[in-house]
């Protein structure tokens, strides 16, 4: 057993040592190219660590967790779209967007259950996605183009993508720490309780209804920031960024690390970036093997990536 | 506004809402009787279409290419079942909405494999081509008037087998209550495989009678999915009956809202703000109608009735 929790936390002390040490390494042996994998990569994390919380811990299964992703980026391309590049201020518009909208859309997705609740979150994307394609002054199907990257006080640049990246690792580091705070917390009891059994959580006195909406919240929240960075890192956003299929990345990455482990997320977008690298530059036909990938996952992976380290190391004592 | 403009868009509502019912009419099926979220079910719409494409420009006949298709779709959508789905039914619906997403990348990589990146056109017969006046003052296509008779044609028939037929009976039976179906004898998951290809096959049929319009192309499914479940929502899961109100419901609301919104608003804020805002407004009005029904009766507008 003490053999296995080494194996498990050495897999994730490994993942995060590499990735704090990413740009070096990528400068050593000279592949600048992958420092925009990575950086991709650890803003995808902080997206999938969101929806860890929601979905892995709360049981909520939000189909509609890229549309986040998404308002985050507008939160950016619009304000840049008429010359405002000030960070901070960007940075408060995505808070206050994606505060509002997974608000209300989470106070009428929240009074419904299991399917419906997957599919409605789902209709909300949609919406927006839709909305945002029809918008002609934003750009509609083609999206913007972002000149500038977010200007930041104290004089930090994004527009160095080494600090870009550090950026970006910092704030998935940031977030995993609240995440593990918070489901430890009695927030987080009462978030795990109502979704194994909400009904006995609701007897034992509990409004689950308002803990779970501030879940709900506290997620879209943190998707958007990823969203933010997402757009400031690309330089470019489109509709395409709440595009339904997103979604169900974002779930496909959560699940495949372990949904409701702290490091699944990491884990999982891990191997998701690198699966997609490697197929990608193998055929054109990726996704067929992709899909294939995801189905097998289903049928055969319990547990997660996160779920399989863990049954490695109790056997391997 | 006027009157001949009103009636057109209101008969091209009533055929989206059509094509959405024989979409929906499976899926709502498949949900309710064996509780099974199907992603991969607008993959057949696209892939009827597809099959029907390929077998017009061969055959040079648009009637015997759905003839031929429709079994084929059938078959497809049996062996899915075989091979895929009847693995997922007693897995919790996050591992059934993941696979099912995780076919539709499967059949949209396949389609474009078999038939390249480009959509499909294929002509129509020459005589369903060409305009039909209607009350004496409109002119509609008379193909698109095929497509609403032929959906109302599945529509009744499919009631008349839920309705008045003993496997329509042991359907019904199922929706309500699985088990107890299976404890009286009735081999449940042999009927389910039966109304899972037919629901393809539906799914399918709609796929090959709005091609010749639109084209057969990669991604046609999942648009028609997404709108197919917002019709299901709506409508109650597992109701068939609910699944045709709800279509026609979504199919005119579509419409008219995306023909006549900006008129409409027009008549409340300035020219400009209902110009710009019109589109985006006329896009999310399906999913705003959902969310209000939703808010007010989360469990749809004709629930069936369980236990």
């Amino acid at each position: 057993m003490i053999a296995g929790l080494k194996l498990h936390g050495g897999v994730v002390v490994a993942i995060l040592l590499l990735l704090a040490f990413a740009p070096f390494i990528i400068d050593w042996i000279d592949k600048p190219f992958y420092l925009d994998l990575v950086t991709r990569m650890v803003i995808l994390a902080i997206a999938a660590a969101s929806l860890n919380l929601i979905l892995g811990y709360g049981g909520m299964i939000s189909f509609g967790h890229a549309a986040y992703l998404g308002i985050g980026a507008y939160s950016i391309g619009i304000p840049a779209y008429y010359g405002e590049y000030d960070g901070l201020y960007q940075l408060a518009i995505t808070i206050i967007a994606c505060g509002s909208f997974s608000l209300l859309t989470g106070y009428v997705c929240l009074r419904t259950k299991g399917v419906y609740f997957i599919m409605i979150t789902l209709a909300f994307a949609q919406m927006m996605f839709f909305a945002l394609v029809s918008i002609e002054e934003y750009g509609a199907d083609d999206g913007l183009v972002i000149d500038l990257r977010s200007e930041l006080p104290f004089g930090f640049s994004l527009e160095n993508s080494v600090s870009m990246y550090y950026l970006c690792f910092f704030i998935l580091l940031f977030f995993l720490f609240i995440i593990h705070r918070l489901v430890n917390s009695r927030f987080g009891m009462v978030i795990r309780g109502s979704a194994v059994n909400d009904s006995r959580m609701q007897s034992l006195g509990f409004p689950t209804f308002r803990y779970r909406l501030l879940c709900f919240v506290i997620a879209g929240v943190m998707c958007g920031v990823a969203g933010w960075l997402l757009g400031n890192f690309t330089n470019f956003i489109s509709p395409e960024m709440m595009d339904w299929t997103r979604s169900g990345e974002l779930i496909f990455i959560v699940v495949l690390g372990g949904a409701g482990s702290l490091f699944g997320p990491v884990l999982g977008t891990a191997a998701f970036v690198l699966i997609e690298e490697v197929l990608s530059g193998f055929t054109i036909y990726w996704q067929l093997y992709f899909g294939l990938f995801l189905v097998a996952v289903v049928l055969f992976v319990r547990g997660g990536l996160d779920g399989l380290l863990s049954k490695f190391s109790r056997s391997d004592k | 506004m006027d009157g001949a403009l009103v009636v057109v868009q209101l008969l091209n509502g009533i055929q989206l809402g059509v094509l959405l019912f024989l979409v929906a009419a499976g899926l709502t099926l498949v949900f309710g009787i064996m509780d099974f979220v199907n992603l991969a079910h607008g993959a057949l719409y696209m892939i009827g279409a597809f099959i029907c494409a390929s077998l017009t420009l061969a055959l040079d006949s648009f009637l015997i290419a759905i003839a031929l298709a429709l079994p084929a779709t059938f078959i497809v959508g049996y062996l899915i079942e075989r091979v895929f789905i009847c693995h997922l039914y007693h897995r919790d619906h996050l591992d059934q909405v993941l696979a099912t997403f995780g076919l539709i990348l499967v059949f949209d990589t396949l389609v474009h494999m078999l038939w390249g990146p480009a959509g499909i056109s294929y002509p129509l017969p020459n005589w369903m081509n060409g305009q039909v006046n209607l009350f004496g003052f409109v002119d509609f296509p008379l193909y698109r008037l095929l497509i609403i008779f032929s959906g109302i044609t599945v529509a009744i028939g499919l009631y008349f087998v839920i309705v008045r037929t003993k496997t329509g009976m042991l359907i019904r039976a199922g929706a309500s209550n699985r088990t107890m179906i299976s404890a009286l004898g009735v081999n449940i998951n042999q009927l389910f495989r039966y109304v899972f290809a037919t629901g393809a096959m539906l799914a399918g049929f709609a796929g090959m009678i709005i091609a010749p319009i639109t084209e057969a192309s990669i991604g046609m499914g999942s648009d028609i999915l997404l709108i197919a479940f917002v019709v299901i929502i709506i409508g109650g899961i597992g109701s068939i009956r609910g699944a045709l109100i709800a279509s026609l419901i979504v199919g005119l609301i579509d419409t008219m809202g995306r023909s006549f919104l900006d008129d409409l608003m027009k008549l409340f804020v300035s020219n400009q703000a209902a110009e710009t805002s019109a589109p985006a407004l006329s896009a999310m009005l399906v999913y705003i109608l959902m969310a209000a029904i939703l808010f007010f009766r989360p469990q749809g507008l004709f629930p069936p009735k369980t236990r």
